[in-house]
C-alpha cells in the first residue's frame, strides 16, 4: 500500500478531542480570531474517557472552602509529590469550569438556595450520561474550529527544540499528514492496557479506563525528549469487581462502607487515602480475609432504583450485573477488587513535566488534562481548567510563521510506514498479551499486589526491549491495523519509560499503588520528583526539588 | 465486554460506526457488523445512538455474564432501558437526562 502526504496548515493544532481537547478549542475561541484544529482518532461526539458518561463533578470548591484547600487535599493524598503552583492554578478555575458545563446543557443537582447541590466538599451531583455530546456539540457550533476525525496522530515534528507539528495516518484511507502549527496542544489521554488486565480474555477491554488511551501523547513527549515526571505514580482504581465500575457512587452517595469478608469495616485500619483503599482491600485478601465489598445491604429500595439509574448514565454494565443477577445491592454487598495500573495525569500526577502555564519542555508544545504531569485529582473540571490555561498560554505564545518540515524526513516516515504492509509476522495481539504478562510479572501488576524488586524491573525492561525490537517486523493489511501497530509500540515506549521510575524512586510512598519490595519504607531523601528524559536511546533520570503555589514555575 | 447488533433490524445508517471510540463497527452491506468484539469497552456509545433498538449490551461470560442484553431506546430527554433476560423476561428502567443522579 502507498500513502499519499497530505499537508494541512493551521494555528493552533489540539491533538485528542476529549475533555481537555474541546474546552481548549472552545477557550481559544472566546479570546482569538485564530483557526484551531482538533485531530481526533476517533470521534470527538463519544471519545476519551467520558464515552460512557459520569455521574458527579468530583473537583468543585465547596462553600465555606478555597483554591487553597483543594490543594491541600490532593497533596495531602499524593504524599506530597505534587506540583503546588498546577494544582493552584487549576483550583482556581474549577468552579468556572462547572458553571460553563451548566450552561451548555450539562444538569447540575441544586438545593432550595439555587446552589449546586454537594456530595461532600468538593463534588457535585450531575446527570453526566450525555457529557461529550454536550461538549462536541459546543465544538461543532464554532465555525473557526476545525475537526478531523479518524487521524491518528503518531509523532512530533520538532526542529531547536520548537514545535512545528505533528504526523498523522488516517484510519480510513491511506494518507500520511503533516499537520502544521504555530502552537500545539497534547491532549491525548494517559494510558490503560500496559498491564494484564483483570479480565485477560474476552472481556479484556471491559476496564475502568479507556482500552482506547494507548499512551500516543505520552509516548511522543518521551521519544521526542521531553522531560516526564512522576509516572511511577501509576494509578490503580478500586472498582466493583467485574464490572469495574466506579465506586464512588456507593462509597460517598450511599456511605457504603469497605467491608472484609468476615463482615468487619477495615478501611480505617489503613487509612483512606486513594492508594491506601487500594492497599487495605489488598492487604486484607492477602490476610485471608477477603473477598472485601462495599457495605450496601439494608440500603433502602427508593435508593437502590436510584443507583440502578445513577449506575446507567456511567457505567451500564453495572445496572445490567444487577439487573440479570437479579440482586441488587440492597440485598447484597457489592465486590470491590483494584483494577490493573494505569497511567494517567487525570487522577495522579504523572505526565509532561510543563510550567505553570502547562508548556512542556518543548517550545510550543502544551499539555493539558491526562497527559499532563503533576497535577492529580484533576477530574474532568480540572481537565477542563487545564485545557482552558494551555489554550490561553498557546495565544500568548504563537509566532507568526509555520514553518515546513523536512522533506527527507517526512520521506523517510512514509517509506517506514509503508514498509508495515510488506511485512509477513502478523500478530499484534500476541505481543501486546506478551507486554501485559511481563509488565504484570516484573513490573508490579495485578497477580503481585502491585508489587515488584530492582531485579524484576531489569527483567522487565530487557524483556520489554525485545518486544519493541520485535514489533518493528509486524505486518499490517490496512490502515487500522497499522494504528494498532503504532499504539502498541506507543505502549511499549511508555512501559520502558514506568519501569524506569519506578526504579528511580528507591522507597514505597503510595502502598496500594506501588511496593518496592527492596525499599519498603517512605524515604525523606525522595521528597522530590523523578523526572526523566529520552536522550541517544537511554533514560537519563532527573531528581527535582518541590515546587510549591503561589509562585510561577519557569523550565 | 461487549455488544450484540441485531442485523435483521439494522437499518445500515452508520451512526454506531461513526460514534464507537474504538473504531470497532464498520458497514458490511449496509448493516452494521462489530469487527473486535474481544476490544469493545462496553461505553454504550452505539447503543445510545441507535434508533431502532439494534444494538444490545451484554456482559461476557468470562465477568460472569448470564445472558441478559440490554438495549436502549431514547425519546427527548427521556432514555429507556430494556433489559431482555435469557428466559425472555423483560424489565425497563427509564432516565430523564434533566433529572440529575441523587448519589
Amino acid at each position: 500500500m502507498s500513502l499519499e502526504v497530505r499537508r494541512i496548515d493551521t494555528d493552533f493544532l489540539i491533538i485528542g478531542g476529549g475533555t481537555a481537547g474541546c474546552y481548549a478549542a472552545l477557550t481559544f475561541c472566546e479570546h482569538s480570531d485564530a483557526k484551531v484544529l482538533i485531530a481526533e482518532k476517533a470521534n470527538i461526539r463519544r471519545s476519551g474517557c467520558l464515552a460512557a458518561g459520569v455521574n458527579a463533578l468530583n473537583a468543585y470548591i465547596g462553600q465555606g472552602k478555597t483554591p487553597q484547600d483543594y490543594v491541600d487535599y490532593a497533596r495531602s493524598d499524593a504524599a506530597n509529590i505534587v506540583r503546588g503552583d498546577l494544582l493552584q492554578t487549576m483550583a482556581e478555575g474549577l468552579n468556572r469550569a462547572a458553571e460553563k458545563l451548566e450552561s451548555l446543557g450539562l444538569t447540575i443537582l441544586k438545593d432550595s438556595q439555587g446552589q449546586y447541590a454537594m456530595r461532600g466538599w468538593r463534588n457535585v451531583k450531575i446527570n453526566g450520561e450525555n457529557i461529550k455530546p454536550i461538549l462536541a456539540d459546543a465544538v461543532a457550533k464554532q465555525k473557526r474550529i476545525a475537526v478531523l476525525n479518524r487521524v491518528n496522530v503518531f509523532e512530533y515534528i520538532i526542529r531547536e527544540n520548537r514545535i512545528l507539528g505533528v504526523y498523522a495516518v488516517g484510519i480510513d484511507e491511506p494518507i500520511l499528514y503533516t499537520i502544521l502549527a504555530k502552537a500545539v496542544l497534547c491532549a491525548t489521554g494517559g494510558a490503560a492496557g500496559l498491564y494484564k488486565p483483570n479480565h485477560p480474555g474476552f472481556s479484556r477491554h471491559k476496564m475502568w479506563y479507556s482500552p482506547f488511551n494507548t499512551g500516543a501523547g505520552l509516548a511522543m513527549g518521551i521519544q521526542a525528549g521531553a522531560e516526564m515526571t512522576t509516572l511511577e505514580m501509576r494509578f490503580i482504581a478500586l472498582r466493583c469487581k467485574d464490572t469495574i465500575a466506579p465506586t464512588g457512587t456507593l462509597a460517598q452517595g450511599v456511605g457504603a462502607k469497605q467491608v472484609n469478608a468476615l463482615g468487619e469495616v477495615y478501611e480505617d485500619k489503613y487509612g483512606i487515602t486513594t492508594s491506601q483503599r487500594v492497599y487495605g482491600t489488598v492487604a486484607e485478601n492477602r490476610e485471608k480475609r477477603g473477598p472485601c465489598a462495599l457495605r450496601t445491604v439494608g440500603i433502602a429500595k427508593e435508593q437502590e432504583e436510584d443507583l440502578l439509574k445513577a449506575y446507567l448514565n456511567m457505567a451500564p454494565s453495572q445496572t445490567l450485573r444487577w439487573l440479570e443477577s437479579g440482586k441488587g445491592p440492597s440485598v447484597q454487598n457489592v465486590e470491590i477488587e483494584g483494577t490493573e495500573p494505569y497511567i494517567t495525569g487525570g487522577h495522579t500526577a504523572s505526565g509532561y513535566w510543563v510550567n505553570t502555564n502547562r508548556e512542556t519542555t518543548i517550545q510550543g508544545l502544551f499539555a493539558a488534562g491526562d497527559a499532563a504531569g503533576g497535577c492529580p485529582q484533576k477530574y474532568v473540571t480540572g481537565a477542563l481548567a487545564e485545557g482552558e490555561i494551555a489554550a490561553k498560554a498557546a495565544i500568548r505564545y504563537m509566532s507568526s510563521e509555520i514553518s515546513s518540515p523536512d522533506a527527507d524526513n517526512t520521506e523517510a516516515i512514509k517509506q517506514k510506514l509503508e514498509g508495515y504492509f510488506s511485512h509477513s509476522e502478523n500478530s499484534c495481539d500476541a505481543l501486546e498479551e506478551a507486554m501485559q504478562a511481563i509488565m504484570d510479572k516484573y513490573a508490579g501488576g495485578i497477580d503481585t499486589h502491585y508489587s515488584f524488586t530492582e531485579k524484576s524491573l531489569k527483567i522487565a525492561d530487557k524483556k520489554i526491549l525485545e518486544l519493541l525490537k520485535q514489533s518493528e517486523q509486524l505486518c499490517a493489511s490496512n490502515m487500522q491495523e497499522l494504528v494498532y501497530i503504532m499504539e502498541l509500540q506507543e505502549r511499549l515506549i511508555l512501559c520502558r519509560s514506568v519501569i524506569a521510575h519506578l526504579a528511580a524512586r528507591k522507597e514505597t510512598r503510595w502502598r496500594g499503588f506501588a511496593e518496592h519490595i527492596d525499599y519498603p519504607k517512605k524515604s525523606s531523601e525522595l521528597e522530590c520528583y523523578v523526572n526523566s528524559q529520552l536522550k541517544d536511546g537511554n533514560i537519563n533520570i532527573i531528581h527535582r526539588p518541590l515546587v510549591q503555589e503561589g509562585g510561577i514555575y519557569e523550565h | 465486554m461487549s455488544i450484540e447488533i441485531r442485523q435483521n433490524l439494522c437499518i445500515g445508517c452508520g451512526r454506531c460506526a461513526e460514534v464507537c471510540p474504538g473504531s470497532l463497527i464498520v458497514l458490511k452491506n449496509n448493516t452494521a457488523t462489530m469487527f473486535k468484539p474481544e476490544r469493545c469497552w462496553g461505553c454504550a456509545s452505539c447503543i445510545k445512538e441507535c434508533s431502532v433498538e439494534a444494538v444490545a449490551l451484554f456482559l461476557g461470560e468470562d465477568m460472569g455474564g448470564l445472558g441478559g442484553k440490554m438495549t436502549a431506546r431514547r425519546e427527548k430527554s427521556l432514555m429507556h432501558w430494556t433489559l431482555e433476560k435469557i428466559d425472555g423476561s423483560t424489565q425497563t428502567i427509564t432516565v430523564n437526562n434533566r433529572d440529575s443522579n441523587k448519589y
